[in-house]
């Protein structure tokens, strides 16, 4: 791969930008576990941890007028969208100024100005619902692309299977972004399938297919880009498998022990932030000085956004009935 | 013009289709040149106008509603259609989980305005092809429910589904769209209206009384509102006075004039073609109860299908759907006795 080019197309700020991104998802999970594990956070969380590069490396190739359709483990695609850290916390704690209004919760984080439709917690269904996204984009030839996120596990799915297959007779501009973190849930993916690689599945609707290193944010933006480009001209759907981890449980209070010490450690050496720090220092675009500064302003946002989340108005507990039609009254 | 409900119906969605561009519809065998419009020729021919917005489907209902789902929440207005409601099930999750679901997980910034046309009533194709749909999604916060009995009535609610903002169900029978030559169904209805020119729609949420009555208030929809006028008629020659109420709308009801109704008459019967647990009768007769018990003169009754599959037999099939004489014989019971 050729990475000079990639870091001279980017530019220094975008880089800079996209490295910041994938601090603030780390930094925010880890925040997100332990207010959780001490009680201080109402639900349940999926977090995002070790997959950030894929965020926000498919997200680095989008325009603001495109959308995502993200799953129950949403908050690494709201920040690569650009929902701020506010909205999304004020909304894991059920508070009036959520991005939904407290009506959703962890699982349901979006906000279609920032174009992310909300994460959907049914495993798959977010993908036929990306097909009638683009469907739209082509019928009012808006020149738009639709990016559904989902996991190794929605690939065995009934709604994979005819969404991509519609994606494909209809020759929609959307992208399937299949993010392989091995597991679903506590299942190794090696248990549930006999094929070594998700992305042949593609060959079954005539779809043209992809794979990324999910650990190297410069190798996504690259095949996200591509596949952007193809869509965006008529050409096509693309599904992008990208091949990743994640270093945390499937969600809240799973230690995750079905997971191999060595597996664990075969993936952290891979990191995805060390080594796009290992990159960006090499290319002189970062220091570590700049990196500790990062970190740390990073850090401040996210206290911030905690203190406001925590410090929201509730709603109250008749909004329970707004928001449910848009022209009439829930009837009692 | 004199239309049967399938021809009133394919006309409401042509004219909806060149009133707004962002109507399409989408399913099954709808726009094949050549094919039928459907399984019940509702939208035969509609290809030959609007050939980028007929979208026919894989035999996919996951797909349909979930296209029908995202296309909607970019600001497009589906028709989705299954060929029997019965295929509903297929697509539950994309119906009860997404559409229904979405705007209120958002926190009201996203809108799912689509419309699902679901084809129902017993008719002679035993248990998977021949299912009263209705009560699965009576419990289904999100959808409002429409069940025109009447072609003129299929019009003004087709023409207000399309223009609603809010995801909206469409119950059509089968035994109502006039179907004729080798289509035609045995034990149809004639469900034909005269349709006026102008641009009309019936409000959803808007219920009618079919026959004004003293003695007792019907309640039904589809069908069944036809048969509870045929069983009106059998009663009235014995001098009993019923009332016929058709819903036209199972959600929201019109409980206002269904209230009305039975604060006049004092008794209330509610039939269904569908089993009566869980059923439309447990809604309407406990909002009945609940909000006007001090009216009621008897028991509110149910008379519905029983708790069983559809059976496919004709003889077992005829007992199954309550008949008009058997609606006439509960009621006739019920005013003996009350």
């Amino acid at each position: 791969m050729d990475y000079k080019k990639i870091i001279e197309e980017l530019g220094p700020e975008k880089l800079i930008t996209m490295y910041r991104q994938m601090v603030t998802i780390r930094q925010l999970e880890e925040s997100i576990k332990y207010l959780f594990l001490e009680g201080k956070m109402p639900g349940t969380i999926h977090q995002y941890t070790g997959m950030e590069a894929c965020a926000v490396g498919v997200c680095s190739a989008l325009l603001d007028k495109d959308i995502i359709a993200s799953t129950h483990r949403p908050n690494g695609h709201a920040i690569a969208k650009g929902l701020s850290l506010k909205s999304i916390l004020a909304e894991l704690y059920g508070k009036k100024t959520g991005c939904s209004k407290g009506k959703g919760g962890a699982m349901h984080i979006g906000n279609i100005d920032k174009g992310m439709i909300n994460g959907n917690a049914i495993v798959g269904a977010n993908i036929p619902i990306a097909v009638g996204i683009a469907l739209a984009f082509k019928l009012k030839k808006e020149g738009r692309v639709v990016v559904s996120f989902f996991g190794d596990g929605a690939t065995n799915e009934g709604a994979f299977h005819e969404g991509l297959n519609m994606a494909a007779v209809y020759n929609v501009p959307a992208i399937f972004v299949c993010e392989n973190n091995q597991y679903g849930a506590s299942t190794n993916i090696k248990k549930v399938m006999k094929i070594d690689h998700i992305v042949n599945r593609s060959q079954a609707y005539g779809m043209r297919g992809d794979t990324g290193d999910g650990m190297n944010v410069l190798d996504v933006y690259c095949k996200t880009k591509k596949a952007v480009e193809l869509a965006r001209s008529g050409q096509g759907p693309t599904l992008l498998e990208l091949v990743t981890f994640r270093y945390c449980g499937h969600s809240r209070k799973d230690p995750n022990n079905y997971m191999s010490r060595e597996e664990k450690e075969y993936w952290k050496k891979k990191d995805s932030i060390i080594f796009i720090e290992k990159i960006l220092v090499k290319e002189q675009i970062l220091n570590n000085e700049k990196i500790n500064q990062i970190g740390k302003k990073v850090e401040e946002e996210i206290a911030e956004a905690i203190k406001y989340g925590q410090e929201a108005p509730e709603p109250s507990p008749e909004e329970t009935y707004t928001d449910v039609y848009i022209n009439m009254e829930v009837p009692k | 013009m004199k239309l049967s409900l399938a021809e009133a119906l394919r006309m409401a969605i042509h004219g909806e289709m060149k009133r707004d561009n962002h109507v399409f519809c989408i399913g099954e065998d709808i726009g094949i040149t050549g094919g039928y419009g459907g399984a019940f020729t509702v939208t035969l021919g509609l290809e030959k106008d609007f050939r980028e917005r007929m979208i026919d489907t894989p035999i996919s209902e996951i797909g349909i509603f979930g296209v029908a789902c995202g296309a909607a929440m970019m600001g497009m207005r589906p028709i989705a259609d299954v060929q029997y409601g019965d295929f509903l099930f297929c697509a539950m999750d994309q119906i009860v989980n997404q559409i229904a679901k979405i705007r209120y997980m958002s926190g009201g910034k996203l809108k799912v305005p689509v419309v699902m046309r679901a084809p129902v009533g017993v008719t002679g194709r035993g248990a998977q092809h021949a299912q009263n749909l209705e009560t699965y999604f009576l419990s289904c916060p999100g959808i409002k429910l429409i069940a025109p009995a009447t072609a003129y009535d299929a019009v003004g609610l087709l023409r207000a589904a399309v223009r609603d903002d809010d995801p909206v169900m469409i119950f059509e029978h089968k035994l109502l769209y006039g179907s004729k030559g080798p289509r035609q169904e045995i034990g149809v209805l004639d469900a034909s209206s005269e349709i006026p020119e102008e641009d009309y729609i019936v409000p959803i949420g808007k219920g009618i009384v079919r026959r004004e009555g003293s003695s007792v208030t019907l309640i039904g929809s589809l069908m069944m509102m036809h048969y509870s006028l045929i069983a009106a008629e059998i009663l009235a020659k014995e001098g009993i006075d019923c009332e016929v109420i058709d819903p036209r709308t199972l959600w929201p009801l019109d409980t206002e004039l269904i209230f009305n109704s039975v604060m006049k008459t004092g008794r209330v019967a509610v039939i269904e073609e569908s089993p009566k647990q869980g059923g439309i009768g447990a809604e309407i007769g406990m909002q009945i109860a609940e909000n006007i018990p001090d009216y009621l003169l008897a028991p509110i009754q149910r008379i519905a299908a029983p708790n069983t599959p559809v059976p496919f037999a004709p003889v077992m099939e005829n007992f199954y759907v309550p008949q008009p004489e058997r609606i006439a014989a509960e009621v006739r019971k019920m005013i003996e006795e009350n």
